[in-house]
């Protein structure tokens, strides 16, 4: 009898104990492991509804995962307040897929499980990934994410424009700052006190950084620590830019008129010769190629002071959220989803989809930076059309010179006060020095409080 | 003992009564708490409870890390209150709104009680053009900022475009701070539909015969509106008033839509859109300073609170309920 009893309590303490275990390892995992089973529920969260290239990922890393994975994907972007919700409820998704730079923000405050140990279980060579995409999701040291697309940025110049301004397309370029205000003064126009024709689009304050990289600096130190946004580079940065937009009248006119373009249609602003040059992410191509053909444009890099090609990187990546009941899976599916296999059976069926269609092929540019050398190697094929098959070379060059800003505590506060600086410079309220000074003392304050 | 002695003594049929009314009076006071029931629970759970959680955020570090129980809610004192004293933002936030609410809020209740006189006179119609100036109501207000971007866009906009046909050239509203907030007084215009019902019902309700004794003794039209109508309908007004006012000092969708919820994430948000409730977002769930954000919300409360009681200071001056006595 007392054997009997000695039993039971042997297996009810050992059940105990392996639910203890359990739970332990599920629930307050400090970096993301590979312990559970290849069964199971993988819960993502901000994933699509997406294109060919994004579904074609996704049945991929199903596939990797196996039959006895049940794949739970809302379908929906990545929200603040619906993350925090979940959060809250102790009710969080096992993979999440957000903007790198809103990593830096959630992995400061513990949100995010460092990758370490996915990446040790998993093997991921992160030598595969372009540096300047991974110094986006690199927090103290730590790896928080794996990185998607790059949205490598080049110069799109409108020929056809540039030649009725009588100006050489070389001395449209980012180079020489001087020559570049002379082409923009000689391509814009101006007719009955509104703007008709931008002659070159900065693109503030969305690409600031990359303005101010322009001098090999950056807009926060290296360890996201330190604001830099009164800098003298920063100061002269926004003060040419502004420039460049002042000689359109200003910014009310300038914007009012880019506000009517039909950035994605037919009738958009290269085919109707409403710009002559601006710089643009990578996948503007695509629209240019799907809706206007048959446009002269050349691509060209945005070059720095001594002429080098730079690029700014931005886009999502994947992550695990501390909490991940199933970080293991999760991680398995970042991987597929971001793998050179997986870049490379959608870019096929991408190619293969646009020649039965009669379309251009553009590529694609990733943060993988093997996938995208095969990619093109392997699949792109010239399309026989100079400026887009041109354009396509630039972009798998550029990916080489690609930057991030770095990773902050307060990303997300530093990347408002210098949007808001801009727009107080362009609004005409606050000279480029006034405003980056208050944008300054806003980025510290902001650092101080996240780094209580 | 006393009282049973003492209830011996009460007749018969009166002890009856008074028992029977006792418990009708027991009944129906349980009637009206369990109709009251529903709407206490809402207000404990929907908003007492989260307005003292929030007083309590608002004296603490509460972020992230708190929501998410990976730290503890540490007690910062009056620091979040300090802050809000000290952030630029707040006082460029708090002159937008106050400017915003100083203009709408006239301007919605002339227009509404404009359009509510009209529709009172009309014999014909009447109910189908109530509905079609209700209409606008019940946009929903995402659309509304998305609309305020394209009609008053400054180049090809439909509101510069009609000023062109009367040779006034157009400002541009959506990029010039000049204009900014009061394309957007402009644009709250459009949504009057429920204080116009409201007007139209209480100018209905003045009673006919002290238009009749008034004309009786001369009253031109003018005289008639600012000495019957304006005093039996100030009730109304008074109560659009606060409404309207409180509504205006919380403006948040149609501007967010329109300045800092747009496809390019807020990049272009300029400062003299940034209304209170507007940065209060932004820090809550955007920037993630809970604490803070919570004592921004105190902070806009305590002026609602001291901007209402002005008014109702004011208003018994201007305000005339019938059958008072003054």
């Amino acid at each position: 009898m007392a054997g009997r009893w000695k039993g039971r309590v042997l297996l009810v303490a050992a059940a105990a104990l392996l639910g203890l275990t359990a739970a332990s390892a599920a629930g307050a995992a400090p970096a993301a492991t590979t312990s559970a089973s290849q069964s199971g529920t993988l819960n993502i969260y901000g994933f699509g509804p997406g294109d060919d290239v994004a579904n074609g990922r996704a049945e991929y890393a199903a596939a990797q995962l196996g039959r006895g994975v049940t794949i739970n994907n809302p379908r929906g972007g990545f929200n603040d307040q619906a993350f925090l919700a979940m959060l809250a409820s102790r009710n969080v998704p096992d993979v999440v897929y957000m903007n790198r730079n809103a990593i830096g923000s959630y992995a400061a405050r513990g949100a995010l499980v460092p990758l370490a140990s996915c990446l040790r279980a998993e093997r991921i060579d992160l030598s595969q990934y372009r540096a300047g995409a991974l110094n986006e999701v690199r927090y103290r040291g730590q790896v928080y994410a794996l990185p998607e697309f790059t949205n490598q940025i080049t110069l799109i110049v409108n020929n056809t424009v540039a030649q009725q301004a009588g100006v050489n397309v070389n001395d449209i370029q980012t180079t020489n700052w001087a020559k570049l205000r002379q082409a923009n003064r000689k391509m814009l126009r101006i007719e009955n006190g509104q703007v008709t024709r931008i002659g070159f689009d900065p693109k503030i304050p969305e690409f600031f950084p990359l303005w101010v990289k322009w001098f090999g600096a950056d807009i926060v130190s290296k360890d996201g620590r330190t604001p830099r946004l009164n800098s003298p580079q920063a100061i002269a940065a926004l003060e040419f830019t502004h420039s460049l937009i002042r000689d359109h009248g200003g910014w009310d006119r300038f914007k009012a008129f880019r506000d009517t373009w039909d950035f994605f249609g037919r009738q958009n602003q290269v085919a109707r010769n409403q710009v002559g040059a601006w710089p643009m992410e990578s996948w503007y191509y695509n629209v240019l190629a799907d809706n206007s053909p048959g446009v002269d444009i050349t691509a060209k890099y945005f070059t720095n002071r001594r002429g080098g090609p730079i690029t700014f990187f931005q886009g999502n990546g994947w992550v695990i959220p501390r909490g991940s009941k199933n970080p293991g899976l999760a991680c398995k599916w970042m991987k597929a989803m971001t793998s050179q296999e997986a870049w490379l059976k959608v870019a096929k069926d991408r190619f293969d989809l646009r020649k039965r269609q009669g379309r251009e092929f553009t590529g694609l540019y990733t943060a993988n930076g093997r996938a995208d050398v095969k990619i093109y190697q392997d699949i792109f094929q010239p399309m026989g059309r100079r400026n887009f098959d041109e354009a396509v070379q630039k972009l798998v060059q550029v990916s080489r010179y690609g930057f991030a800003v770095p990773v902050s505590p307060a990303g997300a506060e530093i990347r408002q006060a210098y949007l808001d600086a801009i727009n107080r410079v362009l609004a005409g309220q606050q000279t480029p020095r006034a405003a980056l000074n208050q944008a300054q003392r806003e980025a510290v304050a902001a650092v101080r409080r996240n780094s209580r | 003992m006393t009282s049973v002695a003492h209830s011996t003594t009460v007749p018969g049929p009166r002890r009856g009564a008074r028992r029977s009314f006792s418990r009708f009076l027991r009944a129906e006071t349980w009637a009206a708490y369990a109709f009251i029931l529903p709407w206490a629970i809402g207000f404990i759970a929907l908003t007492a409870g989260p307005m003292a959680a929030s007083l309590y955020f608002s004296l603490t570090n509460y972020g992230v890390e708190q929501i998410a129980g990976f730290a503890a809610t540490e007690y910062v004192g009056a620091a979040n209150y300090r802050q809000v004293l000290e952030d630029e933002k707040i006082r460029t936030s708090l002159y937008n709104t106050l400017f915003y609410t100083v203009l709408s809020v006239p301007a919605k209740m002339a227009v509404a009680l404009g359009l509510a006189m009209i529709l009172a006179r009309l014999l014909r119609f009447a109910g189908f053009f109530r509905t079609v100036f209700y209409l606008p109501d019940i946009t929903p207000p995402v659309a509304i900022g998305i609309m305020l971007l394209l009609l008053f866009n400054g180049s090809v906009g439909i509101v510069n475009t009609v000023l062109g046909w009367f040779g006034i050239p157009g400002p541009f509203w959506t990029t010039d701070p000049n204009w900014i907030k009061p394309s957007l007084v402009i644009m709250s215009v459009w949504t009057i539909g429920g204080t116009m019902v409201i007007y139209l019902a209480a100018l209905k309700s003045v009673p006919r015969h002290l238009y009749e004794a008034a004309a009786m003794d001369g009253a031109k039209p003018w005289r008639q509106f600012k000495d019957v109508t304006l005093p039996m309908i100030s009730p109304a007004l008074f109560f659009t008033f606060i409404i309207l006012t409180i509504a205006g000092l919380q403006t948040f969708t149609e501007v967010y839509t329109a300045y800092f919820g747009t496809g390019s994430a807020g990049a272009e948000s300029p400062d003299a859109a940034l209304m209170n409730v507007v940065y209060l977002f932004r820090q809550a769930f955007e920037f993630f300073n809970m604490g803070y954000a919570s004592a921004m919300a105190w902070l806009l409360f305590v002026i609602i609170m001291i901007v209402t009681a002005i008014q109702f200071v004011v208003s018994r001056r201007f305000v005339f309920y019938q059958g008072e006595k003054r």
